[in-house]
């Protein structure tokens, strides 16, 4: 049994550890002796970067959460300049982010390695959408590799160093939410005595985007098409000549061999799992398409080694069938499982699936994601939707990415109507903020967190202001990046290395800025509430800073929480008017319901004390006691 | 250590967010690969770390090499933080020797607290969960937290439930030494004291449903 930092910075080759996939990332940078990491916090890969910034001091080298990807991606690629081996980790949405540097710098290439490491979220676990990354290698003209399991997505990053320092080229590798968070046994590598040596930056070094280079990039590209014909992540197994191939990319392998054997058919279907996603080694694909009839290919989102497949089959006028996720046989949306793997081999292949046994007609209610008990954002979002109701007009809601996304569902009383990317907030609400001056009759407000706000909220901010739209921007500042796990930001006042730092002050980046700033607590309902609806009725761009530190956050704390419970004796139950406020309005977690008594309860397992809801009860009938304030 | 009944063993604890299911999985995993084993770990969570259904797998083997999600029908253990997620999964991956062991205290979805989903009844659940198991267990993990004095130690509680399956890879000696190697002081006792009302709770055969 060891922890993390041990098993990440331990020099005990052939020891065999439990790993995450995640984990297995920082083994392998680890092991490749990385001078330079930097990441903005993106589930499912955010663990990384937490990992590293904890040993990079230990293994001597620099490991930042950056303000937002760009700024991340554009670091490491400085840092390659000066030789220095750099790991820039991002999820799907955040590669989208670094398109512009992802493809400029494919044109001026690297000096030290450069390893691009992007999770997809098939199924969209902890994401806003699916997105197949992939077509960004393709787009970039850039080599893109993909793990099966733990143990190759820990081998893999020492390779992609190694290989992105040989052919002077960016390497992406792509994970997949099965690999980030599932656990495997990896056998550890051994440690390098020191980082990757760095290089002054010389005179005649050039790391420039300019468009001559086109030529160099496209060289590049087929190099790597023939290295990735022997690449060692690529294989076969199965029978010599098959008349059913699976042909398997990520977290398919393992399904697939599964399947295979529960099936039996070990002597009858090949498994050619295929490791370099981009480019696509076509002779070895050849070499193993030849004389088969039918091929199925399981891959996560979307058929892009499918459709690849086919050309190449059809370059070479071959005759095979092809079936995956575009013609049905795999779903077209959400992720590879046992199941849906099982029942396409099955149907490839004919063998008989076992039989599911019957299960009652009983309903089970789904369980909609919620705000945690105490979270500041359920007073926020409360309190809009109160004084919202109250306007001429319903009003108009923009909503951003953080946790308070959960306010588009009954969480937060349904509050926003529209919500785009990371960031967009401020800038649909500008765009519905310029039309009341040509009659749309709304009071437009948006949100954003903390975090979000120095991500990309500022220059959005900036336009706003300068261009004096009618809106209201509620920063709901809980001095976290809470949905992701708490990593720091420059509001926080500490980095990823453990480093103390002078904090940035939101309300004095807003006033510099040239807005007008408020500040007010969600938890002071009844005068929040007040400055909400005066804000509402000023004219102008105008900010209200929501402050109040995340429950969780709190909960870590080591303080005496109040003990909130319910009176049952003032309670009405549903005699009362209120209409079980606490448990249907609010809807706090922590506020239940005892439905022997069929009065008002709260759950003492739940509750973290915040003492909101007794504000609320029109009957007194839930009681504060004790506890110390934060 | 005892042998596998199973190969692969396939374990899954499933609850909402919040509730420790993760760690659950990691310890029982961790011990796993440290006995030499092959083993695969899935843990679906959403975006929220709270709320949601969350569900772990853990599968364990001799030899083989395994994909990180159990096939439907396949698991031979269910541990369940929550009655409702614990029907929810049996139903997709019990078979017939399938053993599980529960928390029977109903934590509510908001929309059956806003009045627009109903929760089943209790003796529908329970009937259920029973009908769907080889032997099933309702173990009152939360409560047994509450009394020892720290409402995160339910899932060590039921951790100490799953030693008593009979199937269980893992002794209750074998997670006794985990503990002692994992907690300190004053945490290290009361985890030590769930873990001993967690046992007993199948050992004593009171839970059995």
């Amino acid at each position: 049994m060891f922890n993390m930092e041990w098993t990440m910075t331990a020099n005990a080759p052939g020891q065999v550890c439990l790993m995450q996939g995640n984990e297995a990332i920082v083994r392998g940078a680890v092991e490749a002796g990385i001078n330079f990491a930097a990441s903005y916090p993106g589930s499912p890969s955010s663990q990384v970067l937490t990992m590293l910034g904890k040993i990079a001091g230990e293994r001597n080298f620099y490991a930042e959460w950056s303000t937002n990807e760009v700024c991340a991606m554009e670091a490491c690629v400085g840092a390659s300049l000066a030789n220095a081996r750099a790991l820039c980790i991002v999820k799907q949405n955040g590669l989208l982010c670094v398109a512009d540097a992802l493809h400029c710098g494919a044109q001026h290439g690297v000096k030290g390695g450069l390893v691009v490491v992007t999770s997809d979220d098939p199924s969209a676990h902890s994401s806003t959408n699916e997105f197949d990354s992939r077509y960004q290698a393709m787009s970039a003209s850039l080599p893109m590799l993909e793990p099966t399991s733990m143990q190759e997505t820990k081998d893999m990053i020492p390779y992609a160093f190694e290989l992105s320092e040989r052919t002077k080229q960016i390497v992406i590798v792509r994970l997949t939410t099965r690999v980030c968070h599932g656990r495997g046994n990896v056998t550890l590598g051994p440690l390098p005595e020191k980082p990757h040596p760095l290089q002054t930056v010389g005179e005649w070094d050039r790391l420039v985007c300019v468009s001559y280079k086109h030529a160099d990039m496209l060289r590049k590209l087929d190099a790597l098409r023939q290295e990735f014909e022997s690449c060692p992540f690529n294989h076969y197994t199965g029978p010599e000549q098959p008349k059913e191939l699976i042909v398997a990319g990520g977290t398919g392998r393992l399904y697939a061999q599964e399947a295979i054997r529960r099936l039996g058919l070990e002597d009858r279907v090949g498994l050619l799992s295929l490791a370099t996603v981009w480019p696509l080694p076509e002779q070895y694909i050849l070499s193993h398409l030849k004389g088969v009839e039918k091929v199925l290919t399981l891959e996560e989102v979307d058929p892009v080694l499918e459709h690849n497949l086919e050309a190449i089959a059809g370059r070479n006028q071959l005759r095979v069938t092809f079936s995956g996720r575009s013609d049905g046989a795999l779903p077209k949306i959400g992720e590879l499982d046992p199941d849906n793997v099982m029942a396409a081999v099955s149907a490839l292949t004919g063998a008989a699936l076992p039989e599911k046994r019957p299960t009652s007609e009983l309903e089970l209610p789904e369980r909609d994601l919620t705000f945690c008990a105490g979270c500041p954002h359920r007073a926020t979002f409360y309190l809009l939707k109160k004084v919202m109701r109250q306007e001429k007009h319903p009003g108009a809601v923009v909503g951003d990415i953080g946790c308070y996304i959960m306010s588009g569902q009954s969480a937060g009383h349904f509050a926003f109507q529209a919500c785009n990317c990371m960031g967009s907030g401020v800038n649909l609400a500008e765009g519905l903020g310029q039309l009341t001056n040509y009659g749309l009759d709304q009071k437009v407000v948006t949100v954003c967190g903390d975090s979000t706000f120095f991500h990309t909220i500022m220059p959005g901010l900036v336009n706003a202001t300068y261009h004096n739209a009618n809106m209201l921007l509620m920063v709901l500042d809980n001095s976290a990046t809470a949905m992701t796990g708490f990593q720091p930001h420059p509001g926080t006042g500490f980095t990823a290395m453990g480093a103390q730092v002078k904090p940035m002050n939101i309300q004095k980046i807003v006033e510099a800025i040239g807005c007008d700033v408020e500040v007010a607590d969600p938890f002071d309902v009844e005068n929040t509430e007040k400055v909400l609806r005066r804000l509402l009725h000023k004219s102008g761009m105008n900010v209200l800073i929501m402050r109040q530190p995340c429950a969780t956050l709190m909960s870590k704390q080591s303080r005496k929480k109040s003990r909130v419970y319910v009176d049952q004796s003032k309670c009405q139950g549903e005699g009362c008017g209120c209409d079980k406020y606490c448990s249907r309005v609010w809807g706090c977690p922590g506020n239940t319901w005892d439905f022997q008594n069929n009065k008002a309860y709260i759950d003492p397992v739940t509750c973290v004390g915040c003492g909101v809801c007794a504000k609320l009860c029109p009957n007194g009938a839930i009681k504060v006691e004790g506890g110390e304030d934060a | 250590m005892k042998a596998l009944k199973f190969d692969p063993l396939n374990i899954v604890i499933c609850g909402i967010g919040g509730q420790g299911n993760v760690l659950a999985s990691e310890v029982v995993g961790s011990a796993m690969n440290d006995r030499g084993y092959h083993v695969a770990v899935g843990e679906t969570y959403g975006a929220s770390q709270r709320g949601g259904s969350v569900m772990s797998h853990v599968r364990v083997s001799a030899d083989k090499e395994m994909c990180v999600l159990i096939p439907s029908g396949e698991a031979h253990i269910i541990i369940g933080f929550e009655p409702l997620e614990t029907l929810r999964m049996a139903r997709k991956y019990a078979g017939p020797d399938t053993m599980i062991v529960y928390d029977p205290r109903p934590v509510y979805p908001l929309g059956v607290l806003q009045g627009i989903q109903t929760y089943p009844s209790m003796e529908d659940i329970t009937e259920e969960i029973r009908s769907l198991s080889a032997a099933a267990y309702a173990v009152p993990a939360a409560d047994i937290a509450m009394e020892v004095g720290d409402s995160r130690s339910a899932n060590i509680a039921l951790l100490g439930a799953f030693t008593q399956l009979p199937d269980s890879p893992l002794s209750r000696e074998d997670l006794e030494k985990i503990l002692t190697q994992r907690f300190r002081g004053a945490v290290l006792e009361l985890n030590q004291r769930a873990f001993a009302m967690g046992c007993e709770a199948v050992s004593g055969k009171g839970g059995a449903v």
